[in-house]
């Protein structure tokens, strides 16, 4: 099979096929679902306090006001699994119980549940329940218990949670230039724009779901395991999902809130979260504290390389990120040292948020890697390029493709990077003090089992049934792509059926690795559908043998290769069968665990900071891509300018206050949780190299959608440098954090003194 | 959201008279909001978003303006735009264009603050709950109050409109539930928080804005400028609004108002007296900022905001003196 | 329960409505028209953006009662009959969204900014006339969060529109 000649569909820039429906306002999320009897309306009340126990519950005010159905609360929950058992079948499939005792786990947890006719109804019974509190010391922020920090048993993108390769401390200790910086990222939240929602109905002992979540077999595992039932008992409804960016890579408190309601009350329940509430009942990252050493000799050659990370860890749900391990993968390095640490703590759900781990370990390496090569006095890419590995310096793997230095020289030509030593403050345009900097990207690329269903009718329409999910990567479109490429027929002749438990399973979306994985999958089944079309058609026609599949098209019901022609129908009465149909299943194939994997990215940024009130504002951004062969031009650029504006978010925007004092987030609404505004984002400028890495799968694909947002933050951070003299060491960069820096650098000026 | 009755007025006299025991719905871009939360608990509303307020008109007196006019109609109106275009600069800084066809004249002025520890039910708050604390003093700070804040409430109003209003000496015209009326300066109509920070406002329970009126000469020279994380839709870090004649070489009418500093558009009144009748220069604007200052306290998170704001007053006075910007006469 | 009567879309509906059921309740659950979406229920997003009387206001923080009589434009009603506007379209051939929760209140805003721009109404960024250009779209397009980042493309595809002749 060569898939590198035949170019009909797959990297067409084809406009969604969802679009229409997305347009019209048809494409229905979970919270549209209306199903045949009307859904009770539920609604969360949280705790108030961060740790502590639950005294006394008063649910009668409630349970009394207008329109109430049902009041759930520890004392009337039905049972449940313990939280967290299950464990064998993931985080996203073990049991999420809800309301299971007095102890309240985190601030914001629920601690009641009201079911009314009506929201307006639901909400305000809801601020009816009165609730007790003993309330305890709680373990809320690392830094302060950092004396009770373990090592974490499993880290989210690392086999390792401690590694040194070489020997560290000498190799910093005969470094010529060092720098020796701690970092500070913040709690931040995904956000997405459709809050996680659930409508729930039982039938039968069987449950129905139609929820936003990104990979639908584990939300069924879920469930199963939390209401203790079949797995084969509940089914999953999800066509369209609002955005996830890894907030519905598993259920939440209203998914199983609004199971338990539904069997209670014996008809469906509908509950969305509000925004307020997904602050606490939905999952967010976490803070990190980053020790980065490192060390160069005085050619500019990194010696040493060390990341230490710590952070917290929610009690009862195994999740840390590895911050460090692009330390791993990134420059050539005499010694690499890197070490995680987390302080379980009494926090909601900590998890994966777009790009766990290089999100935010590129955003601090990348501008460490600026300060050395400033030190170093050598230019900040020309430092990059002189220390590219040739082997995975972590482990010694050849790398799949290796383009890094490409995207570095290609950007720069593209940007009109100023060579040279970075020297600050030193480009004005009227008010604003200009800053140019660059950052690498990189973030790892995998293949997950999946599975794809097709089915080819005498018609020549084609469907493809999976458990996937599109959260608006454009799934739909792409699969549809592969397909009729494989089977040299129209697109429009293909039906993409996604987002339903009752298809074969897949992995979901999740790691960028959906389209790779599930792509693949597509293919292998329309190659098996296409191996027995000709097999079936060499039956009637030996002519039909052995002819080369690749040849092969169908142009409406029939199916030619070269000047052969059968009508699809005949070939079925022929043979007997309604349709052709074909399931496959794909595993990773071993060059993913012989080889370093990896897309790659170059960021550069032109950032503007005001001389009176040091406003900082994102004039250019630019990004050079690889992520191997690109599957739609236009949905792959959407998705790495998407990460891209999750980047200017994680340099200057975004950050999730907690009080320390009570555990609990306090800018729990979109007014105060800073997403880039239209206004924030200049014209981005994508480009993206050819590319086909055929180590990651027949595609030649990598993953694309959390790329852009490696090495962005970084390349704003290192321009704000640029620009004022700020080594950022927090983030994101605030006007006060710059404010010293440019009252430095516009001293005689009239706003400065 | 608790139950409430709804009624809507037809005419001001009706509205203040329905609305002794109930609240007064403008745009409620705040009031659902808080309402939603319960932060807000009315037993009535009274609609007055379609009382015969949505005129603007010009007279001797000035820019009579009706309280019912949306923020994006006033931000938009010729004379306006002309005139006041500190104003218009200051509407449009402020959330957007969806939240100002709603919002209204009378409503903005009478938002309530952001604090997060206000909209958090859970933390105390003196103005959410008098006599319950203030979390916010020691707590997350940034946004807060660093001029005329009490131990009780560093809380800050977030109008922009508020701030420009002040800064122009407008008018606020209302009406009271015994039909009487009262003029009250812009200026005066918010409070500092004192140890009763729940008051925002010196309104009357029922009294009803009417119409605010905007003086007939303000300054020629007019600034507003926004200090912001985002580039749009984000509540100020400090605004000021400014306003000057250039009058032989020398500063006159000076008239300064500070936004995101206090519980109120703070007036700086110390720097005006400095810039008033003095011919502008670096040093003269720097001591007048200095002077605001003076007194000037941070609590932690928020003590940038002291330069930031002698910064930017400093700045929008370099800025407008050097302008070659005047409104028509 | 208080009676409201709207023009939605070009059709007269009329319901009973709970006094604390927003505009975008209204549509979403009595209507039964879920296109127009809750993102944050508080004004601070933009998803539930439908033109009221001709322009634009955030649903959510909008109380139904408050609408009687009102015309009512949701995402349903931009199109005509199977025919997309052509901001519709020219969304579509942008991709000027992902996931498209977003999308109704996007719609909705250009359209209405449109008519804006014909009003010759200002936003902050306008110097003098009021003109149709990127900067302009971005500050009039800013109360429209678009977390999957299709902000680019919704300028693109509202230019496309406006640079169409009439």
């Amino acid at each position: 099979m060569n898939q590198q000649d035949s170019r009909k569909w797959i990297g067409q820039p084809l406009d969604r096929v969802d679009g229409p429906a997305k347009v019209t306002g048809q494409a229905t999320y979970a919270a549209d679902y209306r199903g045949n009897s009307p859904a009770a309306i539920g609604f969360i009340v949280e705790a108030g306090i961060g740790k502590g126990r639950i005294v006394s519950i008063d649910t009668r005010a409630a349970e009394a006001s207008d329109g109430v159905l049902l009041v759930l609360t520890h004392q009337n929950a039905p049972e449940q699994a313990p939280f967290g058992s299950h464990d064998d079948a993931g985080r996203f499939g073990q049991s999420h119980a809800v309301l299971e005792n007095e102890n309240v786990k985190y601030h914001g947890a629920p601690v009641a549940f009201v079911v009314a006719e009506t929201l307006e109804q639901a909400r305000h019974a809801a601020h009816l329940v009165s609730v007790r509190y003993d309330q305890q010391p709680g373990v809320f922020d690392a830094e302060a218990h950092e004396d009770k920090a373990t090592k974490p048993d499993s880290l989210d993108g690392a086999d390792q949670a401690d590694k040194e390769v070489g020997h560290f401390e000498p190799a910093f200790e005969k470094s010529a230039v060092t720098v020796e910086a701690e970092y500070h990222t913040p709690s931040q939240h995904a956000s997405a724009m459709e809050p996680h929602a659930t409508v729930a109905e039982w039938s039968d002992g069987k449950l129905t779901v139609h929820m936003a979540v990104q990979i639908i077999a584990d939300a069924r595992k879920g469930f199963a395991n939390t209401l203790k039932i079949e797995p084969g008992d509940v089914r999953i409804v999800s066509p369209f999902i609002g955005g996830g960016f890894g907030s519905k890579l598993g259920i939440h408190n209203e998914a199983i809130l609004a199971a338990l309601a539904a069997r209670e009350l014996d008809r469906p329940v509908r509950v969305a979260q509000t925004r307020r509430n997904l602050f606490a009942n939905g999952p967010h990252r976490t803070a990190h504290r980053h020790r980065l050493k490192l060390g160069a000799d005085a050619d500019g050659r990194l010696q040493a390389v060390s990341h230490d990370s710590l952070a917290v860890m929610s009690r009862g749900y195994p999740f840390a990120e590895a911050a460090g391990g692009l330390t791993q993968s990134s420059y050539a390095a005499e010694a690499i040292r890197m070490s995680h640490r987390i302080v379980e703590a009494n926090v909601p759900k900590v998890d994966s948020m777009r790009a766990p781990g290089e999100a935010i370990g590129t955003l601090v390496f990348e501008s460490a890697i600026d300060e050395l090569a400033e030190r170093c006095g050598i230019d900040p890419i020309e430092f990059r390029l002189l220390n590219e590995p040739e082997t995975e310096p972590g482990s010694g793997k050849s790398f799949s493709t290796r383009p890094l230095a490409r995207c570095l020289r290609e950007g720069a030509a593209k940007f009109g990077w100023q060579s040279g030593v970075v020297r600050p403050g030193m480009k004005r345009d009227g008010r604003w003090l200009i800053g140019h900097g660059v950052a690498a990207a990189i973030r790892p690329n995998n293949i997950e089992p999946a599975g794809a269903e097709a089915s080819l009718a005498r018609d020549g329409r084609l469907t493809l049934s999976l458990d996937m999910t599109d959260i608006g990567t454009g799934t739909y479109t792409i699969l549809g792509q592969i397909a009729a490429e494989t089977l040299g027929m129209d697109t429009g002749a293909v039906e993409v059926r996604l987002g339903d438990s009752d298809f074969v399973e897949t992995c979901g979306s999740g790691g960028s690795f959906g389209a790779g994985s599930t792509g693949t999958a597509v293919q292998q089944a329309c190659d098996s559908i296409r191996t027995d079309i000709l097999a079936r058609a060499a039956r009637i026609d030996p002519d039909w043998s052995g002819v080369n599949s690749a040849d092969l098209t169908i142009d409406g019901d029939r199916v030619s290769v070269g000047d052969r022609s059968l009508a699809l129908g005949d070939i079925l009465d022929a043979v007997g069968g309604e349709a052709f149909r074909a399931k496959s299943h794909i595993k990773p194939g071993d060059a993913h665990k012989t080889m370093a994997q990896y897309s790659y990215g170059a960021l550069f940024a032109e950032v503007g900071v005001d001389a009176d009130t040091a406003e900082i504002r994102l004039r250019r951004l630019l990004g050079v891509f690889d992520a191997g062969r690109i599957l739609n031009h236009k949905t792959a650029h959407s998705q790495l300018m998407g990460g891209m504006i999750f980047g200017i978010g994680a340099g200057l925007l975004e950050e999730s206050l907690m009080d320390m004092r009570y555990g609990a987030f306090m800018n729990r609404d979109l007014a105060e949780y800073h997403i880039a505004v239209n206004r924030d984002v200049p014209r981005l400028e994508v480009h993206m190299l050819e590319g086909f890495d055929e180590h990651s799968n027949p595609l030649g694909s990598k993953g694309i959608g959390e790329l852009g947002i490696c090495g962005t933050g970084p390349a704003i951070a290192n321009a704000v440098y640029d620009a004022t003299g700020h080594r950022a060491r927090k983030f994101p960069i605030h006007i006060e954090d710059v404010l010293p820096a440019v009252a430095r650098l516009t001293k005689g000026n009239a706003a400065s003194r | 959201m608790k139950p409430f009755d709804y009624v809507r007025a037809g005419s001001a006299q009706e509205a203040v008279r329905a609305g002794a025991e109930g609240r007064f719905l403008g745009g409620g871009t705040n009031l659902v909001d808080l309402m939603k939360l319960e932060i807000e608990r009315p037993d009535k509303l009274v609609d007055v978003s379609r009382l015969a307020t949505e005129e603007i008109e010009d007279g001797d007196d000035g820019l009579l303006v009706g309280a019912g006019v949306s923020n994006s109609a006033l931000a938009g109106h010729p004379l306006v735009r002309e005139r006041y275009p500190l104003l218009s600069t200051a509407l449009l800084s402020g959330a957007t264009q969806q939240l100002r066809n709603k919002a209204t004249v009378g409503g903005n002025f009478l938002q309530r603050t952001r604090c997060q520890y206000f909209y958090d039910v859970f933390r105390a708050c003196n103005k959410r709950e008098p006599g319950s604390g203030c979390d916010a003093l020691d707590g997350i700070n940034r946004f807060h109050a660093i001029l005329g804040a009490s131990e009780h409430c560093i809380a800050v109003h977030p109008s922009d409109m508020a701030v420009a209003m002040a800064a122009l000496d407008a008018t606020v015209e209302t009406l009271k539930p015994d039909g009487s009326t009262r003029s009250i300066p812009a200026r005066s109509l918010h409070r500092l928080p004192g140890d009763t920070p729940h008051i925002d406002h010196v309104l009357e329970a029922g009294e009803l804005i009417t119409h605010v009126v905007l003086p007939a000469s303000p300054p020629k020279r007019q600034l507003y400028r926004k200090v912001r994380d985002r580039s749009s839709y984000a509540f100020a870090v400090v605004s000021i609004a400014l306003a000057l004649d250039l009058q032989d070489g020398r500063l006159a009418n000076v008239s300064i108002a500070l936004g995101g500093v206090a519980h109120k558009p703070w007036r700086a009144e110390r720097a005006e007296g400095i810039l008033e009748d003095s011919r502008p220069d670096a040093e003269l604007f720097a001591n007048a900022a200095d002077a605001e200052l003076a007194h000037a306290v941070g609590h932690g998170h928020n003590d940038f905001k002291i330069d930031l704001s002698r910064r930017l007053i400093v700045a929008a006075l370099r800025d407008l003196s050097e302008s070659k910007r005047e409104i028509a006469a | 329960m208080y009676p409201v009567s709207l023009d939605v879309n070009g059709k007269t509906v009329s319901a009973e409505v709970d006094a604390r059921t927003s505009l975008l309740d209204l549509l979403r659950e009595t209507l039964g028209m879920p296109g127009s979406k809750k993102g944050c229920d508080h004004g601070q997003c933009g998803a539930c953006t439908v033109i009221v009387n001709g322009v634009r206001i955030n649903s959510c923080l909008s109380l139904a009662v408050s609408h009687d009589g009102d015309a009512v434009t949701t995402v349903e009603g931009l199109a005509d009959g199977e025919s997309l506007s052509p901001l519709q379209k020219a969304f579509v051939s942008h991709d000027a969204f992902q996931c498209g929760y977003c999308t109704p209140g996007q719609l909705c805003s250009a359209t209405a900014l449109l008519d804006e721009i014909k009003r010759g109404e200002p936003s902050v960024v306008t110097d003098g006339k009021v003109t149709l250009n990127e900067e302009e779209i971005r500050e009039r397009m800013s109360g429209n969060l678009c977390r999957c980042g299709a902000y680019n493309n919704i300028v693109d595809a509202i230019l496309s529109v406006a640079g169409e002749p009439a």
